[in-house]
């Protein structure tokens, strides 16, 4: 088997995820190449080296500078024609998901996504992929090659092996179409204050919430529990919350021992930043939220009623 | 302008997947995938007042689809584009954004619209197999979009913060279901939805070759189906006006207050 995983890097590091693949890769065995693309790149490549790979594909140019994905896609395509990869693994990003998907149409190949594990079963590579708000675990595979499978957010610790990497410059040569969107601005929030991936205890607002005004809840409750504030994307993007306290896939991952989800849905993206919180409390009024099927207590109700009352009792025991 | 949104009709509730095909199951109520809805009220909003604009909605599934694409003409969309074709079920993303692309190729938009996934597969990839196969740049979840001089301009989320990319016309973007409020059809809306032109083509009136589509233009398949692994108790209750008390007895017993 020869697997090629694609790494993605940020201010001169690999990223976790990319790495926590390589190791999966490594693990499953046969041959195991990385791509990383980029520019002034080519100093990652020992660190890919450690981490598992025995090749480096180094695709450096300028045109890459920005993390975009269809400059991305035509090094992998190019990569995977040359050398007849069987399998091509990407931990899922906003920019993986991209590149893996215009891949699976440009090389004609499977792709399945949003996976928690891959196995060999009976010399065939079969993919676990929760479905339906993760209530039910599908197999899934491929009926060609090669095959592409996008890692859901979180899913491989990265194994250090302390190997070194051959590495190989590939030559750039991208489509028109291609390098046609460009890349205007970067802006990198940093965090203020206390950060939530260091908190004991989390209580993070959704869209439930109804509005900016009613952020104060949560703060009061958070508050009274000597916790921090969280929110989700939907809230973060609507400009109620600021960035840094996002928890989800384009986010923080957080692990508090506990973690009070108050009017939030639930949705996948925000499951993989805060699944690995001891203690998870969820109330929303919508009996039907994801967010129900894994907390280990679900209130069904009107926070506005609710969180209110929590604060003051929360309070009153402190007091006491 | 012309602006070609891509929707899909996904089952409202979907909860099960049947293990007879292996296929989700689609016999709950059809209805427009809400995160498509955000993809038609920004095509809405761009068209503004422009009375030569035009929104086409270009979807893929079965005939009775037209029944849940009408909401997107009660909103206000001109028209609906379905691909329909018993050849098509099963298809996966190969097969699928084939089809698709052919069917904006006829299109020729300036600008194809998505909506950030499908809720049924919570699928978040078909506008860059799409982007690809039509040769157009691609901006992606997309908070912010604004279009001046020819060209598309979006603001959207990463892991590391925020980007702004441009992309020159005609180009692919899929916006983040952040980026609006669907408005809610007017009654006057759902009455005119009905009179819109509503078209359905076939699989070959797009010159889609039979090995191409549904399952054997596919190149992912499914096994098997099972349970997720076991993971602890969930307690669900519904707020009598003792919720809070409760939730109060639960931290103390699992000792984190």
């Amino acid at each position: 088997m020869s697997t090629l995983v694609f790494l993605e890097h940020h201010d001169g590091e690999l990223q976790k995820d990319s790495l926590g693949v390589l190791g999966k890769a490594t693990q499953l065995g046969g041959k195991v190449s990385a791509l990383i693309a980029g520019s002034g790149v080519e100093a990652l490549a020992q660190q890919a080296g450690r981490f598992g790979a025995g090749k480096v594909y180094i695709a450096d140019d300028p045109a890459l500078e920005a993390p975009l994905p269809q400059p991305r896609v035509d090094v992998a395509a190019d990569l995977v024609r040359r050398q007849g990869f069987e399998t091509v693994l990407f931990a899922a990003t906003v920019l993986t998901a991209d590149v893996a998907a215009a891949l699976s149409a440009r090389l004609d190949a499977g792709l399945n996504w949003d996976l928690v594990d891959l196995v060999q079963e009976d010399g065939k590579l079969v993919g676990k992929r929760p479905a339906l708000d993760d209530t039910v675990y599908v197999d899934v595979g491929w009926k060609n090659e090669p095959k592409l499978a996008l890692i859901r957010t979180g899913t491989f610790e990265p194994v250090e092996t302390g190997g070194e990497a051959e590495v190989e410059k590939v030559d750039v040569q991208l489509e028109d179409f291609s390098t046609r969107a460009t890349m205007i601005e970067q802006a990198h929030e940093e965090s203020e204050g206390p950060s939530i991936e260091d908190a004991d205890v989390i209580v993070a607002g959704g869209r439930g919430l109804g509005g900016p005004d009613n952020f104060a809840l949560v703060e009061e409750l958070a508050k009274a529990l000597g916790g921090a504030v969280a929110a989700t994307r939907a809230v973060v993007d609507a400009g109620w919350y600021p960035y840094a306290a996002q928890v989800g896939q384009t986010g923080k991952t957080v692990s508090p021992r506990l973690y009070i989800a108050v009017g939030i849905s639930g949705a996948i993206q925000h499951k993989v930043g805060m699944q690995a919180s001891n203690v998870v409390v969820a109330i929303n009024k919508d009996p039907n939220a994801p967010i129900f099927e894994y907390a280990d207590l679900g209130v069904v109700g009107d926070l506005h009623e609710i969180v209110p009352k929590l604060t003051e009792l929360v309070r009153q025991r402190k007091a006491a | 302008m012309k602006i070609a949104v891509c929707a899909k009709v996904v089952p409202e509730q979907a909860r099960r997947i049947d293990p007879e095909t292996k296929r989700l199951d689609r016999s709950g109520e059809p209805t427009l995938n809400p995160f498509d809805a955000n993809a038609v009220e920004e095509a809405l909003r761009l068209k503004g007042d422009d009375a030569d604009a035009e929104v086409v909605l270009v979807s893929l599934g079965p005939e009775r689809s037209l029944d849940a694409l009408r909401k997107a003409l009660a909103m206000g969309a001109d028209r609906v584009v379905l691909v329909s074709d018993d050849a098509a079920a099963g298809s996966d993303l190969v097969a699928s954004s084939y089809a698709l692309a052919r069917a904006l190729e006829r299109e020729q938009s300036e600008l194809v619209l998505f909506g950030q996934q499908a809720n049924d597969s919570d699928g978040a990839v078909m506008w860059a197999a799409v982007a690809d196969r039509l040769r157009r740049p691609l901006i992606s979840q997309v908070a912010e979009l604004t279009v001046s001089s020819g060209a598309v301009r979006g603001k959207r989320q990463t892991e590391f913060g925020y980007d702004v990319i441009e992309a020159p016309l005609p180009a692919v973007v899929a916006v983040s279901d952040a980026i609006n409020e669907p408005r809610y059809p007017s009654l006057k809306g759902i009455m005119g939805a009905k009179k819109k032109p509503q078209e359905t083509v076939s699989l070959g009136d797009l010159g889609v070759e039979a090995e191409r589509a549904g399952e054997g233009g596919s190149r992912t398949e499914v096994y098997a189906i099972g349970d997720p692994p076991p993971r602890g108790e969930t307690q669900r209750i519904e707020d009598d006006g003792s919720g809070a008390e409760k939730i109060v007895e639960f931290l103390l017993e699992r000792k984190v207050i």
